[in-house]
């Protein structure tokens, strides 16, 4: 039978990361994967080495607009590691990064699920997890000043302060997103036809994902135990209790339930660091950045956040590097995508949670006939949905 | 084994290869090696002690081209960063793809990016950057301008 390549791509350019997959296919049955980034690579560290060191925050804010804090606290600490043991950030400055950091792992797991549900064809999902997502922002936006792009990370502490009295009724709120998330997990541990269509499939060997480098709730899944937060604690997370998430199978159904027990853990910290913020100063007031190289990582959403800075002593960097953890799990998709059908191919794409832009259009092409079908982004989801909707009415 | 038994451990293995041994900081080890040994480094640090591999950052000076390959031991919380320092003239080293698959981006990265060759890499074709850039222009070099006419503008854009 002759092989069918179906390109997958072009991109939305108004996404952050695209990515463009060729699905090598023998019938129904995924043969070869080929993935090409960079359609829209804006040379942010090239652009870094042109701004100061605290404006540099502000660019690297903008590399993703959902963990808009992750990749600024990453770099503020690799700019402290140069600092050493002259910056020591304020107390209350640690507790506020991590209640932002928590926060917005809280709402990109919501949007991740909310996603997910919809390309099963769990409409009611998306809905509901977008509705609490939106309460998510609203808290972000009260304490911030911003939705997104929250501008909170400097160099030595943080920039704003948080107001105190709004506590109680954030903390209130987290509850009610407790019980909804309570509900969520039950729905989607007990409905058979969920088992069905995610156990087993896309499946990331623990393995696999040493040789890749795999991080996050993407390895996490596959019993690899590791998180920065716990392994090298920053910000407050050694001054509060949580656990590390971890599953052993791997599968679609592993990287789900990591993600919605992660957000039980990440609202437990989160009253947590409401309950215990101490008073006091909120920044370090660092003046220069002397000759020197440092490292910050950190626990973004969807894994560990790399950023290098290089200082010669002036007030800009000479090397900035930014390795995000998409560009780690990425590759992974040629142990997980071969073996297994296009209808699952959408849901084992959104498995790992990239920056999810990449099936904007779908191309078959048959080399032996020649002719052309274009699927769009619908016709994928269709198909996905389609398959639930089968193993439903077969009653599993 | 504990930090200080794994760094004696690559200090004793590797005593002859090693030019440089920094603790910056309890938790960050900076080690020069010479460029040739890169794979008898990364297969020991990776395959025999178990270190997560984080990334490659490549890196322009005024002498010479430098690559710092980082790993993290996660139980210990502590990251080593392996140094090498390429001549201006001929940038090349050992690909450590074979050893690493996750190690097989960054390498593309760097070779457009910085122009460092990566001896017996399986796919050294372009990662980033789009098939109409000028071959032989490196945007991480020091010497890139971005004013350059031939090197972007020409592209018609």
């Amino acid at each position: 039978m002759g092989k069918t390549i179906i390109p997958i791509g072009p991109y939305h350019p108004l996404q952050e990361e695209p990515e463009f997959f060729q699905l090598v296919v023998d019938g129904e049955k995924i043969v070869d994967v080929f993935v090409n980034v960079g359609y829209n690579h804006r040379g942010i560290e090239k652009l870094s080495e042109l701004k100061t060191f605290d404006q540099s925050a502000f660019v690297v804010e903008r590399i993703c607009g959902i963990c808009s804090t992750s990749h600024p606290l990453a770099y503020v600490m690799a700019v402290e590691d140069i600092l050493g043991s002259d910056c020591v950030v304020p107390e209350r400055a640690l507790y506020i990064r991590t209640i932002t950091a928590e926060l917005e792992r809280v709402h990109s797991h919501l949007l991740w699920l909310g996603l997910a549900g919809h390309f099963l064809g769990y409409n009611t999902v998306y809905m509901w997890a977008w509705k609490q997502r939106e309460e998510i922002l609203d808290m972000l936006e009260g304490l911030s000043g911003n939705r997104n792009n929250y501008a909170m990370m400097k160099v030595g502490g943080v920039r704003r302060d948080f107001d105190s009295s709004s506590f109680p009724g954030i903390i209130k709120r987290l509850n009610d997103i407790v019980k909804f998330l309570q509900t969520i997990k039950k729905a989607v541990l007990d409905d058979p036809v969920l088992h069905a269509r995610l156990k087993g499939i896309g499946v990331l060997t623990k393995q696999d994902c040493i040789d890749y480098g795999a991080l996050g709730p993407t390895s996490r899944a596959s019993g690899v135990d590791n998180d920065v937060r716990r392994d090298e604690p920053y910000a407050a997370y050694d001054r509060i209790n949580w656990n590390v998430v971890t599953q052993q199978e791997g599968d679609v159904f592993a990287k789900a339930v990591v993600r919605i027990v992660e957000m039980f853990e990440s609202i437990n910290m989160l009253i947590q660091c409401f309950n215990r913020m101490p008073s006091g100063p909120i920044d370090a007031n660092v003046k220069d950045v002397p000759v020197g190289e440092g490292i910050g990582h950190i626990e973004a959403p969807r894994g560990e956040c790399f950023h290098y800075v290089k200082s010669d002593g002036t007030n800009r960097p000479v090397r900035h590097k930014v390795r995000a953890p998409t560009f780690m799990n990425l590759p992974t998709y040629k142990e997980a995508l071969i073996g297994e059908t296009i209808s699952d191919a959408t849901i084992i794409l959104a498995g790992i949670d990239p920056c999810y832009c990449c099936t904007e259009r779908v191309t078959v092409l048959d080399c032996c006939k020649g002719n052309k079908e274009i699927y769009s982004q619908k016709d994928l989801i269709r198909l996905s949905q389609e398959k639930t909707e089968k193993l439903r009415q077969r009653g599993c | 084994m504990n930090k200080d038994a794994i760094l004696n451990n690559i200090k004793g293995k590797f005593k002859d290869t090693i030019k440089d041994f920094s603790e910056k900081s309890p938790r960050r080890v900076y080690i020069e090696i010479d460029p040739k040994d890169i794979q008898d480094v990364v297969k020991y640090i990776f395959l025999d002690l178990g270190a997560r591999f984080n990334t490659a950052s490549g890196l322009d000076t005024r002498s010479h081209f430098e690559i710092l390959y980082h790993f993290t031991f996660d139980k210990l919380g502590f990251i080593v960063s392996i140094r090498v320092k390429l001549s201006k003239d001929n940038p090349k080293i050992h690909s450590i793809a074979s050893i690493i698959k996750g190690a097989e981006w960054i390498e593309r990265e760097m070779n457009e990016l910085i122009g460092i060759d990566f001896a017996g890499h399986p796919n050294l074709k372009r990662l980033l950057l789009s098939d109409d850039w000028p071959k032989g222009v490196y945007p991480l070099r020091s010497d890139y301008k971005e004013w350059d006419k031939d090197a972007i503008r020409d592209r018609g854009i």
